[in-house]
């Protein structure tokens, strides 16, 4: 607690509260109002922000069950949301797995071990992310279609070939799992090399073990990395069963007349279990950010 | 425990040669060395005896190579062909394409008859003015997928009951992937629904086939000409005639792009649009949310401010949410027609405003929702940078009687602001080439007349809007690569910076 305090602390102390409060109405009211507008029937615009005929019609509809309405039409599903969640889970679990398993060897003999040219091979790592993987995309598009020939299921409109190209997402996991080798403490594997251990057996049994918290961490990196990448899966992706969830819930808001409030209520389902995942995340993936001094 | 790593090298190894083996036989040879160089070198690493680290790192690199490196050379590479719309293939397969096409000669067709055989179907060609037999096929399976059925010679009727023309014209799909081969050797594949006719390849191989000259020519089946590959336009052209043969393939046409690109208005007229709406888009962001951020880092820094951990919470939750649900979601909220931004300010100042048509609105939409979305980052920098900054600076100021405007410019700005320059380039660098906003948000809307793009594209969103809305590979890769270098030479400038300050 700080010693001095200015005389009229009370008073900005409830100046500060007001300009808080009045600053998180505004930022938090367009969340409040995406929620609001997922409840109320229909997609047609209505003149009130409160919705006034309260229904699980548009939440329904997102959970892939048909609808009922009073008059007893029935509204089907317009789009697979729960496929597409499915297929965003799927591609980033696949890939994230894959990064971080070949990534703890790769960061480990950068932080720990002799390596001829590692000076160079760092100044790669550090390089590469400034050249945004977007502007690569015709590359991507062209040797996907091209794989496409020899095997389709590594062709456009694939999966397999979105989980791939998301493998490129590789570096940061890297930097961040290379970050935290580098600072830990070196004795246990100076002990176990003394005790006649090695390289494998050294990571196998004294790194791995110790190092779990961050490896979860590298993991929730790449995997948010990849479920809420787009351009990638806007290339590759074609049919509508085999889309991510970026792509598929822009086509959303693409349609005319706009289903507003059944996009609302998908985004909703959709976007809560990510912003927990992001929220428990976040702490290593700005430690991460950090370390490499890049955002995306 | 031993890795048992011979046995893995091996099995792995055998399916990259079978991969290897099979690109080369299909003229992909670049693939294929690609594929052999990375096999043998990660098979030698693994194996090796006297090993330095190296194998440890490979399959790193590997990825690195593969996923990154590869994708970025290869659109180089694009940027100096002529791949578009209309040269999408190799110039193999742009001929293996050309001698799959057929024709049907006038007055040879037949009448068709379906007949049900147990699951699937029997046809019956009748006869026409060219010959007055009737064929029969075998069997015809029911799925959609090509079959080539033999026919004989036949009147007799199948068992089968025969399909009414309406049952005929739902089969129109399997009938389409059809072949039927005639006793003399003739092939027959449906013309119209419900006829037939003799199916003859419209292009055969050219006899002469001495390298390199003519090993590409093909020959016209019908009136006999040559069909040369022209390598300066991309197309097969005929001897006498210059129109070209569809389709096209992809040529190497050198700096051609590059020279569209800083010649033709169309191209960098819009383009330079772009760029300036990046840069300021980029700049305004970083600076609008930087300004918000750090206030409300210094806010949530403040002591006596005792529940500021709600207010954290709360705080980072437009970061939290993932980008691409909270663009759409103001794409939504701000729409003219039904929007609910729209609805508020109808209520409050009788009518709303026109979000997407307008760019100068569009613009300002975009640059608020982005530091709606981006605050919440700089907010976490900073406060773990204020962490850094020593208390009794703040207890000393406090003593002269400084008011909080002054801590803020004279003490918390000059402790952070070295630290901090770094990750804003990086939050530049990351706005300057922000597409998912835009293609969330905007779409580039509003639209820029006889451009693919639109006034609130930003540059990495001309180039994916040249390559996958107009199609023109190549032009989009050229732009590609020009922002390469433009990343290449700042980042460059950065590290001659970064080494004259230290």
């Amino acid at each position: 607690m700080a010693m001095v305090q200015p005389h009229n602390l009370h008073r900005r102390l409830w100046a500060a509260r007001l300009a808080m409060w009045l600053f998180l109405l505004i930022t938090l009211s367009p969340l409040v109002m995406l929620i609001l507008a997922s409840l109320e029937s229909g997609n047609m615009a209505t003149d009130s922000l409160i919705p006034r005929h309260i229904t699980l019609e548009h939440w329904y509809l997102a959970l892939g069950i048909p609808w009922e309405q009073a008059d007893g039409t029935v509204i089907a599903p317009s789009f697979p949301v729960l496929v597409w969640l499915w297929n965003s889970v799927k591609v980033a679990t696949i890939s994230s797995t894959l990064i971080v398993t070949f990534t703890i060897t790769g960061a480990y003999t950068c932080a720990r071990l002799r390596l001829p040219g590692k000076r160079a091979l760092l100044a790669l790592m550090i390089i590469l992310p400034l050249f945004p993987p977007v502007l690569s995309l015709t590359g991507i598009y062209s040797l996907f279609d091209q794989l496409g020939y020899y095997a389709s299921w590594l062709g456009l409109d694939s999966l397999w070939s979105l989980t791939l190209a998301h493998l490129g997402g590789v570096l940061l996991p890297f930097w961040l799992l290379k970050g935290y080798l580098a600072t830990i403490d070196k004795s246990p594997e100076e002990a176990a090399c003394i005790a006649g251990a090695n390289t494998w057996q050294t990571l196998r049994y004294i790194l791995l073990p110790t190092s779990i918290p961050i490896l979860v961490a590298a993991f929730t990196l790449a995997f948010i990395a990849s479920i809420t990448e787009f351009p990638a899966a806007s290339v590759l992706l074609k049919s509508t069963d085999k889309l991510t969830l970026t792509v598929g819930l822009r086509r959303y808001l693409q349609l005319d007349p706009l289903p507003w409030r059944d996009f609302a209520a998908a985004a909703i389902l959709c976007g809560l279990p990510i912003t927990v995942v992001f929220l428990v995340g976040q702490r290593w993936l700005v430690a991460g950010q950090r370390v490499i001094g890049l955002r995306d | 425990m031993r890795f048992p790593r011979l046995p893995i090298v091996i099995i792995v190894d055998l399916f990259l040669l079978y991969g290897v083996t099979l690109m080369y036989a299909r003229g992909e040879a670049a693939f294929a060395m690609l594929t052999l160089m990375v096999a043998a070198s990660g098979s030698w690493l693994m194996i090796s005896k006297g090993r330095s680290n190296f194998h440890l790192v490979f399959p790193c690199l590997v990825m690195v190579a593969a996923f990154i490196v590869l994708p970025l050379l290869y659109t180089i590479n694009i940027a100096f062909t002529n791949y578009s719309a209309d040269h999408t293939l190799s110039c193999e397969r742009a001929r293996a394409t050309l001698l799959g096409e057929s024709w049907h000669p006038a007055g040879e067709y037949y009448r068709l008859k379906v007949f049900r055989e147990g699951s699937g179907l029997r046809l019956m060609l009748l006869g026409s003015a060219v010959s007055e037999e009737h064929f029969l096929t075998g069997p015809v399976v029911n799925n959609d997928t090509r079959q080539k059925v033999p026919a004989f010679v036949s009147s007799h009727r199948p068992a089968g009951a025969e399909l009414s023309p309406d049952e005929v014209s739902g089969k129109s799909t399997i009938l389409a992937n059809l072949v039927i081969l005639l006793p003399d050797g003739t092939e027959v594949t449906m013309i119209a629904p419900g006829v037939f006719g003799t199916s003859i390849r419209s292009y055969r191989i050219a006899e002469d086939q001495s390298y390199p000259d003519q090993s590409l020519d093909l020959i016209d089946n019908r009136t006999g000409e040559t069909l040369r590959a022209d390598m300066t336009t991309g197309y097969f052209t005929r001897a006498n005639n210059a129109e070209p043969v569809g389709p096209g393939f992809i040529i190497y046409s050198g700096w051609d792009n590059f020279v569209r690109v800083f010649t033709d208005p169309a191209i960098h007229n819009p383009l330079l649009k772009n760029f300036a709406w990046s840069v300021m888009f980029a700049a305004i962001s970083v600076g609008l949310s930087l300004t918000i951020g750090l206030l409300l880092a210094t806010l949530l820094h403040w002591e006596p401010l005792q529940e500021k951990k709600i207010y954290r919470v709360l705080l980072i939750l437009p970061y939290a949410v993932p980008l691409f649900i909270t663009a759409l979601m103001f794409r939504g909220l701000f729409n003219q027609d039904s929007g609910e931004i729209n609805l508020l300010l109808t209520r409050l100042f009788g009518s709303g405003l026109p979000w997407f048509s307008n760019a100068s609105l569009a613009k300002t939409m975009v640059i608020m929702v982005n530091t709606w979305l981006s605050y919440p980052y700089m907010m976490i920098l900073c406060s773990g940078l204020l962490t850094s900054v020593p208390d009794d600076l703040y207890e000393a100021s406090a003593i002269d009687g400084a008011s909080p405007v002054q801590n803020l410019v004279h003490i918390t700005i000059p402790m952070i602001i070295k630290p901090l320059v770094p990750l804003l380039i990086a939050c530049f660098a990351y706005d300057f080439n922000n597409l998912v906003l835009i293609a969330m948000l905007t779409d580039g809307a509003p639209h820029i007349p006889d451009s693919p793009v639109g006034a609130t594209d930003v540059i990495a969103g001309y180039a994916y809007q040249t390559a996958f809305v107009s199609h023109d590979y190549g032009l989009a890769a050229a732009v590609a690569t020009l922002i390469y270098v433009l990343t290449g030479v700042i980042a460059w400038l950065r590290q001659l910076a970064t080494k004259r300050l230290q």
